[in-house]
């Protein structure tokens, strides 16, 4: 049985790389969990689109108010030197380029860091997109959080998203169960390994080219 | 004397005609002026074009307007969600238009309206299938989209606290639509928790000015939590 970082591990790896001082939106699923990974000693800045920048943990379940929730509608608080702000201020930071990070989850994403994570396209499917592509085209730095292949095996990180794309060559680096991987102009960088898996092997299960940059292969 | 408090709900939605295109603030229950929509269910204005973040949950509220077929279009970001059956058998049925729009495109085409914008090039997305046969742009090495605006005939908004002049306040994520909406109605309806007198809202933190708002009726109305959504 190939070993494999759990989902804590993989948010983890998310919150050691984001710094000191950042202001960072995290996506529905999987990076929310990154929320309890981030270092203590760091003050980072949680944004929520839904009006407010300075979001703070879950509240006791007697103290949750029904006016303060993140995008998710799920009840939170807010730190002090918070603050709440309309919709299309809270987009503005976005789309405006003053979000330093935001981390989403993904279906696919292409050697190029197309991303598509907002509709399979299944006929009968509804779409919904919410603020995933003002997302996508707005922060700074563009994280993916997701597993490395479909529960049938296939690897989402493919050389074309076959899946609707979300925005064109948005990514900046992918966090799998598998690796750390950066998008760059010259290809895809793997930064670190899962423990027993081979440069080769990943990229055989991954399908497409990859360029071996893990501090092993610097050794 | 200007005084733009209404006594009840229902005289705040009286005229609200058939065919109206209709902004509902609020992102899910945060901001969603209940009593308002409940109103305008009484009312029964009919082939409504609704704007809204999202497509109703469960059955009351903007749900219920949908379930007696009243709206014939809505425009919004996020329409499936765990508890959104009444307008996903719409939907599948055909009874009702959809016009998708990413939740920045939505926020702005309407702050747009409200400022009397003609159209924005918009870098959210590009190459998307959302983006098929509209005009593009590359400006300065980046590539964006035209947008228009979104106007509506009227608005229904909930704030925390407001006067006779109009002028609202808002509590905490309840925020959201509510001012940009007001600017983008011919007609803004506010519902708030309390009226207060000329003076007593501090003008430094008067957020939506009453030149944008047209009527202000006071409700009971304190939100629930809805539930919590799963959502990729």
């Amino acid at each position: 049985m190939m070993k494999r970082f759990s989902r804590d591990q993989m948010a983890a790896h998310v919150a050691h790389d984001i710094p000191e001082g950042a202001y960072v939106n995290l996506g529905i699923g999987l990076p929310t969990l990154v929320a309890n990974h981030l270092p203590r000693d760091r003050e980072i800045l949680l944004h929520s689109e839904n009006g407010l920048l300075g979001m703070g943990p879950a509240p006791a379940a007697n103290a949750q108010d029904p006016d303060l929730i993140n995008a998710s509608k799920q009840p939170v608080t807010l730190l002090a030197g918070g603050a709440y702000f309309h919709h299309a201020d809270s987009f503005a930071m976005m789309r405006g380029g003053h979000l330093d990070f935001c981390v989403l989850g993904a279906f696919q994403v292409s050697a190029k860091g197309d991303l598509a994570n907002w509709h399979t396209g299944a006929a009968g499917a509804i779409p919904a997109v919410g603020g995933a592509m003002d997302l996508a085209v707005g922060a700074k730095n563009v994280y993916v959080m997701m597993e490395h292949q479909t529960k049938s095996g296939q690897s989402k990180i493919t050389a074309q998203c076959t899946y609707p794309i979300t925005a064109v060559e948005c990514v900046n680096r992918i966090y799998t169960d598998l690796a750390v991987i950066d998008v760059t102009a010259h290809g895809l960088l793997v930064l670190a390994i899962v423990d027993g898996l081979a440069f080769h092997d990943l990229e055989r299960l991954t399908g497409v080219a990859l360029i071996n940059a893990t501090a092993a292969a610097a050794a | 004397m200007i005084n733009k408090i209404v006594a009840s709900a229902a005289e705040a939605v009286a005229d609200i005609q058939h065919g109206a295109t209709v902004m509902i603030g609020g992102f899910g229950t945060a901001g969603m002026p209940s009593e308002l929509i409940d109103a305008l269910i009484a009312q029964g204005a009919r082939d409504l074009t609704i704007v809204n973040n999202n497509a109703g949950n469960a059955e009351t509220g903007l749900a219920a307007l949908l379930k007696l077929k009243r709206v014939r279009k809505i425009i919004c970001s996020f329409p499936r969600q765990t508890d959104s059956y009444v307008f996903d058998a719409l939907y599948h049925a055909g009874e009702i238009e959809l016009e998708l729009v990413p939740q920045g495109n939505l926020a702005e085409r309407i702050r747009a309206a409200g400022a009397g914008i003609g159209a924005f090039f918009t870098p959210t997305g590009y190459g998307t299938q959302l983006a098929e046969g509209k005009e593009t742009r590359l400006i300065d090495g980046r590539h964006y989209v035209l947008e228009y605006p979104i106007r509506a005939d009227i608005a229904l908004i909930k704030a925390h606290r407001g006067d006779r002049w109009g002028n609202l306040v808002y509590r905490k994520t309840a925020r959201n639509f509510g001012p940009i909406m007001a600017s983008a109605a011919k007609c803004t309806i506010a519902q708030v928790r309390e009226v207060v007198a000329l003076g007593e809202l501090d003008p430094e933190v008067i957020v939506t000015p009453g030149i944008f708002v047209q009527r202000i009726v006071q409700t009971a109305g304190t939100a629930t939590l809805s539930r919590p959504q799963a959502v990729a």
